[in-house]
């Protein structure tokens, strides 16, 4: 990016400003060395988190994700993965806003099926409702619905994040005219979540004029995580400086870059 | 008395209260939220919520996931 662009363009969420579109997950990992290098090499300063039953004795000495990740480095952004109703998605939130004392920052997923991750569109509206009214800031994890989009923004969720394909898949953006239609709808931070796998589909989400993209497996299921971290933090760059910078029109058939004036043959 | 820990059943004193518990757990310096019987129990009142029979307590922390 141009030094211009570079020190003015901004992601905020919340409030806050970022400088990474990139946000990543930290599972799937080999170890907690290897999450942290691919995190680094990512550049992504929001890392999702799971909040899940602690450890009570069985491995001691096991390092705790927060102290590779600590909280005063990275922004925290803990999910309600693996939640299949709105009652334990807004329990989760509440229990990692006291882990992280007094955070308000969430990414609602309210799961609908095990075999396609799909979100369970009812029960995610209804999550949303409850954790806005109870003051927390929520990034929530959508379908490519443009119609559930603006609806979830209408409740007062800070960030809409609409799949490009099913968690894990790495199928890339499947519809991307429905994801340039909740772009040019929202008046809040879109974010692809889900489904990249490679560099070029999260170039494609932002030259889509996604705000960001969010993604764990991609990276994390790499022969090479911490390269594949790399090349996305390239990928999320290239694709928003192409949309800022504007794409020719395509054209169906070619025009010669080269003058035809002055031929002299 | 028994109560349910983390889904598994576990013999305590009557009238343990929670910040009881956590010490017992050697839990002391990390980082971990309860509930009990899904309600949120906020760490400033660990040392005044006696558990009861049968109680269901859950301690969570943050994993890695996406």
């Amino acid at each position: 990016m141009s030094t211009d662009t570079q020190s003015t363009d901004r992601l905020i969420i919340a409030g806050k400003e970022y400088r990474s579109r990139l946000l990543v997950g930290t599972g799937k990992y080999k170890d907690m060395d290897q999450t942290a290098r691919a995190i680094a090499a990512s550049g992504a300063e929001i890392v999702t988190v799971a909040v899940r039953r602690t450890n009570l004795g069985q491995n001691p000495g096991e390092p705790n994700i927060l102290e590779v990740l600590p909280p005063d480095r990275y922004t925290i952004l803990p999910n309600t993965a693996g939640c299949y109703d709105a009652e334990t998605a807004v329990r989760t939130c509440r229990l990692a806003r006291e882990l992280l004392d007094g955070h308000k920052l969430v990414k609602l997923e309210v799961l609908g099926d095990e075999k396609t991750l799909f979100p369970d569109v009812m029960a995610t509206l209804k999550a949303a409702e409850e954790l806005v009214k109870d003051g927390f800031d929520v990034m929530v994890y959508t379908n490519d619905d443009p119609i559930v989009a603006r609806e979830l923004e209408a409740i007062g969720c800070i960030a809409v994040m609409p799949l490009a394909a099913p968690i894990g898949s790495g199928l890339g953006i499947r519809n991307p005219l429905n994801i340039l239609t909740i772009v040019e709808n929202a008046k809040v931070p879109v974010l692809v979540d889900a489904g990249v796998g490679t560099a070029s589909d999260a170039a494609e989400a932002m030259e889509l004029g996604c705000d960001g993209v969010l993604m764990n497996t991609a990276i994390a299921a790499a022969k090479d995580p911490v390269l594949m971290a790399s090349a996305m933090r390239k990928g999320i760059e290239a694709g928003r400086e192409a949309f800022l910078a504007g794409r020719m029109p395509a054209k169906r058939f070619a025009s010669a870059s080269s003058p035809i004036e002055g031929l002299f043959f | 008395m028994n109560i349910i820990l983390n889904g598994e059943t576990r013999e305590v004193a009557e009238g343990t209260r929670l910040s009881e518990l956590v010490e017992t757990l050697a839990l002391a310096g990390q980082r971990f939220a309860i509930e009990v019987n899904a309600e949120l129990v906020p760490r400033s009142r660990f040392s005044e919520h006696p558990l009861s029979p049968n109680d269901r307590v859950e301690i969570i922390q943050a994993v890695g996931g996406g």
